[in-house]
């Protein structure tokens, strides 16, 4: 029970929705850059939300399936093709064994999640199937994956009725199509935002940075107006999270992804909101991204409301399936 | 104690502002506290991260909610629920400041030149030899202040002041696993092929960080750490 890879594509890992409980041993989150768009794909094809999927980095990605699946996907505007039909955004197709599924480049967005029903089924590691592409560790043996390997599937969840080739209804297009042609990440102060003088408050909130091609899972570098602190002095090191935006002595800001470090020194002058990591996801050298700032209670009530949606959907999917 | 958003998911629980003042003392009120949340598994919390002069706590601001409740909000509730499941304990033994007794554990090092790369650059800065500064790094006493920048990466609190050595201008872009550096007044051991800026003056055959084992790291935050100096046949026969 695999799919072959006939292209790795780009970048492409096993990731669930993160390893957690090891961080005051230094083990980042990693996991899906997007968690909630691999929750969504997961429900939409059966599995739990928490199933390993693939999260495909800029498409290239071709695997060949030997047996029959349920697959969806969410993510940036990518070109979905099962043959010669297309697989858009948060549909639900049953694959045919020998059936191939290609991901062609990226119109605009940067990432996708693909999840396949049963889930990947490689080993967990530290309470999680991510690869931690950092440390190595995890996923398909901590690294990316390659072509002409497979990728290993775990048994088909219970009997679910053989839906018609490619579903005509899809999930919610905020969720499955995250991405944005004029990105603007809502955030809350940081925890050093004071250490920030009026001018770089002001420049912060107004400008538009744009993202440079040295970002990764890690982080998403951002070029623009200098950031300056009132006073150069040296903080002592502290945790920093997914969502953090820390400003280096350059003064080109940081915005730390779920590869992120778990222990910092530079000054931490915002936060990403949750909900809107998944945008921050979507994120490519060359985008232009503003930012907007938003309460810590507005940021917990946007994330209890799509919460609530979830709740929803789910009712919904499961009704579509009986 | 201030309690501090990181982000809507995580806040900071800045216990003291100061690290430096009294490095022993602020390592044991941040491992009280850290252990102290880690017993009290407060129902939404997910996991912690203790450096310095801080407890980091992640939370799942959804599973607050419906566990707790949140008239006041999540962050007021789940602060509230930090700060009285901190503040009594201390009441209640104020002199007792680490709940546990931090473990010894000793590190043997090879100190000879093919892993120090840059045992000439520390003697330059230092104006010790090449044997003292050896002498010196491996009978002092140290203390793992945090764990963070790679899985398993000891910041260690302790070295002699007279070690202290600015860190290298260009970060080397990749660095043996097991390397022992001093990165201005501290120091630290690599436990994964990764870049770094620390001066390089020996190497451990230990392996610190084993993902398939749980805990995946051989030192924990509080511990107390001596080196060993070894030669460089002892470092074959313990190699892991």
């Amino acid at each position: 029970m695999t799919a072959i890879v006939q292209r790795a594509g780009f970048l492409t890992s096993v990731q669930d929705l993160g390893r957690t409980g090891f961080r005051q041993l230094g083990v980042s989150t990693s996991g899906a850059l997007d968690s909630f768009a691999l929750r969504v794909a997961n429900l939409l094809v059966g599995n739990d939300e928490g199933a390993a999927g693939l999260e495909i980095t800029l498409g290239g990605l071709q695997l060949r399936f030997e047996d029959e699946r349920i697959v969806a996907w969410c993510g940036g505007e990518f070109d979905v093709q099962i043959g010669s039909r297309a697989l858009p955004a948060g549909h639900v197709a049953q694959l045919q064994s020998g059936d191939g599924l290609k991901f062609r480049r990226a119109q605009f967005g940067c990432r996708c999640w693909l999840a396949i029903s049963g889930g990947i089924d490689v080993p967990v590691v530290l309470g999680s199937r991510s690869t931690d592409l950092r440390a190595n560790f995890g996923g398909l043996e901590g690294r990316t994956l390659r072509g002409g390997g497979v990728v290993p599937l775990a048994r088909r969840p219970g009997s679910l009725p053989p839906p018609t080739p490619i579903s005509s209804w899809a999930g919610p297009h905020d969720w499955v199509s995250p991405a944005k042609r004029y990105p603007v990440l809502r955030f809350i102060r940081g925890v050093d935002w004071s250490r920030f003088d009026d001018a770089t408050m002001k420049r912060f909130t107004i400008s538009e940075f744009s993202v440079s091609p040295d970002s990764d899972r890690m982080g998403v570098r951002l070029e623009g107006p200098e950031l300056k602190r009132k006073h150069e002095t040296d903080l002592i090191s502290e945790a920093v999270a997914p969502g953090t935006i820390q400003v280096p002595p350059s003064g080109k800001p940081i915005l730390l992804l779920g590869d992120c470090q778990t222990i910092g020194g530079y000054p931490k002058i915002a936060h990403v909101i949750t909900v809107d990591l998944a945008v921050a996801a979507q994120l490519r050298a060359g985008d232009g991204v503003r930012f907007s700032e938003v309460s810590l209670e507005d940021a917990h009530c946007l994330l209890l409301e799509r919460e609530r949606d979830l709740d929803r959907f789910r009712i919904g999917v499961s009704l579509q399936r009986s | 104690m201030e309690i501090i958003p990181l982000g809507d998911s995580a806040l900071v629980v800045r216990v003291r502002e100061q690290f430096e003042d009294a490095p022993e003392e602020r390592l044991n009120e941040v491992l009280r506290v850290f252990q102290l949340l880690q017993r009290a598994a407060i129902p939404g919390v997910v996991e912690l991260a203790p450096a310095y002069t801080s407890v980091a706590v992640f939370f799942d601001p959804v599973a607050v909610l419906k566990s707790n409740g949140a008239a006041n909000g999540v962050f007021d509730e789940l602060a509230t629920r930090i700060r009285s499941t901190i503040v009594p304990a201390s009441r209640r033994h104020p002199r007792r400041t680490a709940a546990n007794a931090p473990r010894l554990i000793e590190i043997p090092i090879c100190y000879d030149a093919e892993f120090g790369f840059d045992l000439d650059r520390v003697a330059e800065h230092t104006k010790l030899s090449g044997p003292e500064i050896i002498n010196l790094h491996s009978t002092g006493e140290y203390r793992v202040a945090c764990i963070g920048f790679v899985p398993g990466f000891t910041f260690l609190a302790g070295l002699p002041r007279n070690l202290a050595t600015p860190r290298r201008d260009v970060p080397r872009k990749e660095i043996p696993p097991g390397s022992v550096g001093i990165g201005g007044a501290q120091t630290g051991i690599y436990p994964l092929r990764s870049p770094g800026g620390w001066n390089l003056i020996g190497r451990t055959p230990l392996k610190l960080f084993d993902p398939a084992k749980n805990p995946p790291t051989l030192l924990h935050p509080g511990d107390r750490v001596r080196f060993r100096a070894i030669t460089r046949e002892e470092f074959e026969s313990l190699k892991q």
